[in-house]
């Protein structure tokens, strides 16, 4: 519900106004969370059905890694943690300690689409690219999008490195930052499904 | 090559057919910019329309959308009609190609930017008013989602012009929409119409659901939201779970096409039936979200000219919500015949007739609403009473396609044709248009004329009749959907009886047009001072009519379902606060529409694959959007002083003659009250 705005300068009655709307905007950022789980869940369902369908291409066997993969999932665990901890300086105003931590999380974050790259860079070279099989469209589909989620999450982040030493600390960057550890966090479980129901069972 | 596989041959000098729809659209489009410059409206249009984030007037804009495009794809439709009418043992005027792009962009535009549009420019219009906000809770995604829409609406357009559109149906089912069999670009054109416009609804839904939860008034809990915005709210969550489906089922077949993936190809193993799967997980829910704010319009229209409470709110409210979450679980029951085992068919086709309770519920909540009212035959109440009939038709045949025995029969054939089209006019496109009529004067601040409404009535009622039964006796005869030509002289008669009926639609239309044109060069003499035109029962009729950019100068305070109608009875209506605040506003801004032409040109580089140009829109959206969330200053402040302004002048127009009598509405003690449960 809309709370009566509190009377006095012009500028109070803004900051209110703007404190209730951060407040709609967080709540809007989960159902639009919701929304990007359901893209993944009709990817992952794809890839459920798809994954046997391997033609007379390689199968999961003959293309997954699980020592690469587990690097990967490295990176971005820590680098969720490493976002938790720049919320934490958040929490404390200390502008600074927030974009090293963000710094160390973007530095995490390309790390893993490094060895994503390279992991689609080797499959493709041997033959195992996305236009060969229905197992393999469906993979590389499926890790492909959350790739580029963290793609726009990076810039997201690189995006606050330069905001806050621009605007300091402001309801509305803090607000933003929020938002980008919801969405960096919600990767980071959709990675342990992909590893869980893509990688695991693939090399099984 | 800097152009994709865009050449001259893309102009369709090959057909005269296909030149004149050419024609048509960029004359079109000429005379509209020519009507602009002759009126000088360049500037107003920019600053006062299109850049406008005030989710009244995007909600206009919605509709405008909507009626342009329910024009072309009726124009469809009359073609379709004309061509089966003729093509006994012949081949009729059209050639096979023709007809199957018209039978696809039909169905696409009907659903994506006739009633998508229609039902978000309502809901725009009317929900924040009802629930006594300022505006939606986010004001400029708002008009993002409007020029998305609008970009995808484009592209139907601009196939017309340059290339061609699908030739695989509203469903585009592969292999026949894969590349293997439609190498040209009208699959490509219908798939990023849809991308583009999907996205755009699935921003809208998000919108909706957080300005409903987020932004109702003091004391407006959700058992006395009105009904309108309940169905808005049920609606919305089913976009939001809903059209990610969509957009992923889109983009694997694009994939599939551009990239040469196997998601749904014939071998190398794709699977096509998950295609299937995908789409109706989008495509039942779909139904319903087309369907359901139609609902809350018929709610609200009903109680409103019966002069009484609507009956059995606590019912329609759960049996909205219950027909949102069974939405979900049928979606099979679109392809019976792919061959699941009898025990799955069994459980979607009980699933299905399921669904029939609820709206039986709802059916005889409106029945009973009616009993015993003083019923006003408005054009939004007749349109209302076509529907309850109409209606029930569809729903029996409905159930009776539920049952998989008799579906294989009827799979495919006019029966189902008829079927839909017996959900979707009545059930959608009646309540829209009730809408249309119930609002208008709100949106505009003059009422439309009834004269012509009614005439627009009986020609779409007794046109839909004529159109739609012949096709469900066809079905039996054993008639499929979708054919250029046939040989069976038996089914002529039929099908030119559906093509008369055709033909009096087309002179609904007509009436609309006329209603729209007489209402607006008499409009002094239909002027609606009050705000409340029609003696109102909920929140919207509280504001002006145009309503002022913040709609309510003090949030109102709600302690009853139909709020307003209890503020007039208790004479706290139209009252002047001890003083004016000074109210926060969104700012206009440019970046909706550049946005949406940016997603309008990407949408057609990856159409006619022009990779670099596809690239740069791309880099431009992240640019707009950077630019966006930099940006802490989009707000302004409207003084008090202004708003004293504009309330006085409102206030001083009101005489005590314009007001509504509502001695007829106070309870009249313990007797009549149990005669009456719905009166007061």
């Amino acid at each position: 519900m809309t709370e009566t705005a509190v009377m006095g300068t012009a500028s109070d009655l803004l900051e209110e106004e703007e404190k209730i709307s951060l407040r709609s905007r967080e709540f809007g950022f989960w159902v639009y969370l919701m929304t990007d789980a359901i893209i993944f869940a009709l990817l992952f369902a794809t890839y459920v059905v798809l994954s046997k369908n391997s033609a007379a291409g390689p199968t999961s066997k003959d293309v997954f890694d699980l020592r690469h993969t587990a690097g990967e999932t490295a990176l971005l665990l820590i680098s969720s943690l490493t976002f938790g901890m720049a919320t934490i300086a958040m929490a404390k105003g200390l502008s600074g300690r927030v974009i090293m931590w963000l710094v160390v999380t973007l530095l995490l974050g390309l790390a893993f689409l490094a060895m994503e790259m390279m992991e689609f860079r080797g499959m493709i070279a041997k033959g195992a690219g996305p236009e060969v099989s229905g197992f393999l469209s469906a993979f590389f589909t499926l890790v492909g999008t959350h790739g580029l989620h963290v793609t726009f999450g990076s810039l997201g982040i690189l995006a606050m490195i330069v905001q806050i030493p621009l605007k300091g600390l402001t309801p509305p960057v803090r607000s933003r930052l929020l938002r980008l550890g919801l969405f960096w966090h919600f990767l980071d479980i959709v990675w342990i499904g992909i590893f869980s129901v893509v990688y695991l069972p693939g090399v099984m | 090559m800097m152009l994709g596989r865009l050449t001259v041959d893309a102009l369709p000098f090959y057909s005269w057919v296909a030149m004149g729809g050419a024609g048509v659209t960029i004359g079109g489009g000429v005379a509209v910019f020519l009507l602009v410059t002759y009126l000088r409206a360049w500037k107003v249009l920019w600053t006062d329309w299109l850049t406008s984030v005030d989710h009244k007037k995007i909600g206009i804009m919605y509709v405008v959308l909507s009626l342009v495009m329910l024009v072309r794809g009726f124009v469809d439709a009359l073609m379709m009609r004309a061509q089966q009418a003729f093509a006994l043992n012949n081949d009729g005027y059209l050639p096979p190609e023709h007809f199957e792009q018209i039978f696809s962009s039909h169905g696409t535009i009907m659903i994506f930017f006739v009633a998508m549009p229609f039902l978000t420019g309502l809901i725009n219009i009317v929900v924040p008013q009802q629930i006594g906000a300022r505006d939606v809770a986010f004001p400029f995604l708002n008009s993002v989602s409007l020029w998305l829409t609008a970009a995808g609406a484009g592209l139907v357009l601009v196939s017309l012009v340059v290339g061609k559109f699908s030739q695989a149906g509203w469903t585009g089912y592969p292999p026949y929409s894969g590349i293997e069999y439609s190498p040209g670009v009208g699959v490509d054109y219908w798939l990023w119409a849809l991308i583009v416009s999907g996205v755009g609804s699935t921003l809208s839904g998000i919108n909706f659901i957080v300005t409903i939860f987020k932004n109702r008034c003091p004391g407006m809990n959700f058992m006395r939201m009105p009904l309108f915005t309940w169905t808005a709210l049920c609606a919305s969550i089913l976009i939001a779970f809903a059209f990610p489906g969509l957009t992923v089922v889109a983009a694997q077949l694009t994939l599939d096409r551009t990239l040469g993936f196997h998601f749904f190809t014939n071998g190398d193993g794709g699977n096509m039936m998950m295609f299937a799967n995908l789409l109706w997980i989008w495509g039942h829910p779909e139904v319903y979200i087309l369907i359901l704010p139609a609902f809350g319009i018929f709610s609200e229209v009903v109680a409103t000219f019966s002069r009484k409470r609507l009956f059995g709110y606590t019912s329609l409210v759960y049996a909205t919500a219950c027909i949102a979450l069974l939405s979900f679980t049928v979606w099979l029951h679109h392809f019976f015949t792919m061959g699941s085992s009898s025990n799955v068919n069994a459980v979607f086709g009980i699933a299905t007739m399921i669904i029939a309770v609820p709206t039986g519920v709802k059916i005889f909540d409106w029945l009973f609403t009616l009993y015993r009212g003083r019923i006003e035959f408005h054009p939004a109440m007749v349109f209302t009473i076509g529907f309850m009939v109409t209606f029930v038709i569809g729903g029996v045949t409905g159930v009776l396609l539920a049952l998989p025995p008799a579906d294989y029969l009827m799979h495919n054939s006019t029966f189902l044709v008829a079927h839909f089209h017996n959900m979707l006019i009545p059930g959608a496109l009646f309540g829209y248009f009730a809408g249309m009529n119930y609002w208008f004067p709100k949106a505009f601040g003059f009422k439309l004329d009834v004269k012509w409404g009614i005439r627009s009535f009986w020609f779409w009622f007794i046109g839909f009749y004529l159109a739609f039964m012949p096709l469900y006796v066809l079905g039996f005869l054993g008639m499929s959907r979708r054919m250029e030509h046939y040989a069976d002289p038996t089914w002529q008669p039929y099908l030119i009886v559906a093509g008369l009926g055709a033909l009096c639609v087309l002179c609904g239309i007509a009436c609309i047009a006329v209603q729209l044109y007489v209402s607006a060069k008499k409009w002094g003499s239909a002027r609606d001072i009050t705000g409340d035109p029609w003696n109102g029962r909920t929140l919207e009729w509280a504001t002006s009519s145009p309503p002022a950019p913040y709609n309510f100068a003090v949030l109102p305070v709600v302690d009853d379902i139909d709020a307003f109608h209890d503020m007039k009875i208790r004479g706290t209506a139209y009252q002047v606060p001890d003083r004016y605040e000074d109210i926060v506003m969104p700012k206009s801004t440019g970046l909706g529409p550049i946005l949406g032409g940016l997603a309008f040109v990407l949408g057609f580089a990856m159409v006619w694959y022009i990779w670099w140009l596809a690239a740069l829109c791309l880099v431009l959206v992240l640019v707009c959007i950077g630019i966006r969330a930099f940006d802490d200053d989009s707000d302004y402040i409207l003084p008090a002083a202004e708003v004293e302004r504009m309330e006085k002048a409102r206030l001083e127009q009101i005489t005590p003659a314009d007001l509504h009598d509502m001695r007829d509405f106070l309870p009249v003690g313990p007797a009549s009250g149990e005669i009456l449960p719905g009166r007061a």
